[in-house]
């Protein structure tokens, strides 16, 4: 049994059988990580490239620790300190790293659909780390993974994805995921950040009102408000939108029953999600962050597996 | 064509517990380790003899997956299964056993895996059946059910109650 893929670029063109896969070899990496020596020799010889077009602290230090840890030869090429901010193509700067014999590209960009093109021309196994507004599937998969591990299934568990959903590739890859996998999905926050072809498209169901999504859910997985993607003003202000849509300790008190809360980090406190919120025995952020690297380290191995065909 | 019968495999396995036994008296310092997946299914057997000679917390047992230390991975992706080591294995002595003893290369990855935990003071190996011929790294057994002397084209099954219905070792050919 293997992925049906050869690059991991979206949630969106998994089976449930390789999300499965994914999942269930994640849990092995996570008995790795609890060893006395974290490090496996998996990918020897294996070299990859982390190809950061946009800034990223959790899911590039994640992904480096997770090649890291398997053993995998690691180059970092970061956007700001490249040849790229002498022009040089995305293509050509992705061949010239290629020419130099890697096995993986793992990429972030700010244009949606950027690892796509290059899983046509390339013949290195690509990682998507978030492609613009369109998807950024690990996350995706260590949400599950965290989700799974907290309350031990997804079938039939009701997620809420609360705030900024227009701007958010983790909301897309979190949808696609949690459709796949049978659970109910419920979309939050004010109607200038939630597309309405969520319904038409996708049957998700559009909640404006936060305290009825929260009464609704056993999950409330909450945004950052993007703002460095929103070039119109989409509410009034940060104060007024904590005030209506942001997670605090006083709505989560009006609640009949206990909901966990996760963040795919990083957090504007005060403003999406209270800080007593945060830090709260109810969220499983850091759980997230922890899981992160686990599940990376299982899209890492299953694809490598394929990078060569058995001979 | 049969290796090892539904008959004799109980005996071999009782043999095993007591070689153990005389080698290290009581399990003193000593733990299990089974390998992942199918050498699990001996050293439950094993172990579920050692239990009857020794009382049951005299037996230190733990499973081994050594997926992510095989050389092959541009080969071949093989899935992981649980390890399961809840304990310390520094300065112990540690008796791997695995079902079929034949390149080496299982057994090479295991002594890498184990090394994650910590330091043994000595490994020993165990297994059911020793396919001595087909050997291509420097690994022997301590401990040994059945030693194949002649190099056999045949594959070697080992079948076990759990998947195939019975207990038994046989020759198959090749597909």
């Amino acid at each position: 049994m293997a992925l049906t893929t050869k690059h991991l670029l979206g949630i969106k063109d998994l089976t449930t059988e390789d999300i499965q896969l994914i999942l269930s070899t994640a849990t092995q990496f996570k008995e790795v990580l609890q060893r006395p020596v974290k490090k496996v020799p998996t990918l020897r010889d294996i070299t990859i490239v982390n190809l950061f077009y946009e800034n990223s602290t959790r899911t590039r230090i994640s992904f480096e620790l997770a090649e890291k840890r398997l053993s995998a030869d690691v180059v970092n090429f970061t956007v700001s300190n490249s040849s790229a901010a002498k022009g040089e193509t995305l293509l050509d700067t992705v061949n010239n790293i290629l020419s130099m014999k890697v096995d993986m590209v793992v990429m972030r960009h700010s244009a949606s659909g950027a690892p796509h093109y290059l899983a046509k021309h390339i013949d290195a196994a690509i990682i998507n780390a978030g492609d613009g507004i369109n998807e950024h599937p690990t996350q995706a998969l260590l949400d599950a993974f965290s989700m799974k591990e907290k309350l031990g299934k997804l079938q039939g568990l009701k997620v809420a994805i609360i705030g900024d959903i227009m701007h958010s590739r983790v909301a897309l890859s979190n949808i696609y995921l949690l459709k796949k996998m049978g659970a109910e999905v419920m979309v939050s926050g004010p109607p200038t950040l939630i597309p309405t072809y969520l319904k038409e498209a996708m049957g998700i169901q559009i909640e404006y009102n936060i305290d009825k999504a929260l009464a609704w859910c056993d999950v409330a997985n909450v945004l950052r408000i993007q703002l460095e993607r929103q070039n119109q003003p989409l509410f009034s202000s940060l104060r007024e939108y904590n005030l209506a849509y942001g997670i605090t300790q006083n709505r989560l008190q009006k609640l009949t029953k206990e909901i966990v809360i996760m963040h795919p980090g990083p957090i504007n406190r005060g403003v999406e999600l209270d800080s007593d919120v945060a830090d709260s025995p109810h969220s499983i952020i850091l759980d997230q962050v922890e899981n992160g690297v686990a599940v990376r380290m299982a899209c890492l191995y299953l694809l490598t597996g394929r990078t060569q065909p058995t001979t | 064509m049969t290796l090892i019968s539904e008959q004799q495999l109980p005996s071999i396995i009782k043999r095993l517990a007591h070689q153990i036994l005389e080698t290290y008296p009581g399990l003193q310092n000593a733990v299990i380790v089974g390998l992942q997946p199918r050498g699990v299914y001996l050293s439950d057997r094993i172990v579920a003899a050692l239990q009857k000679e020794i009382s049951a917390d005299q037996v230190v047992y733990g499973k081994l997956d050594i997926t992510f230390y095989r050389d092959d991975i541009r080969h071949q992706l093989h899935l992981a299964t649980q390890t399961d080591l809840p304990f310390s294995i520094e300065g112990k002595t540690v008796i791997l056993i695995d079902d079929v003893l034949f390149t080496g290369r299982t057994i090479r990855a295991a002594l890498d895996a184990l090394l994650s935990f910590g330091r043994p003071s000595k490994v020993s190996l165990c297994v059911l059946v020793d396919r001595k011929p087909s050997r291509e790294l420097p690994i022997q057994p301590d401990f040994t059910g059945k030693e194949m002397v002649d190099e056999s084209p045949y594959k070697v099954k080992v079948r076990w109650h759990e998947n195939d219905g019975v207990d038994d070792v046989i020759l198959q050919v090749v597909s």
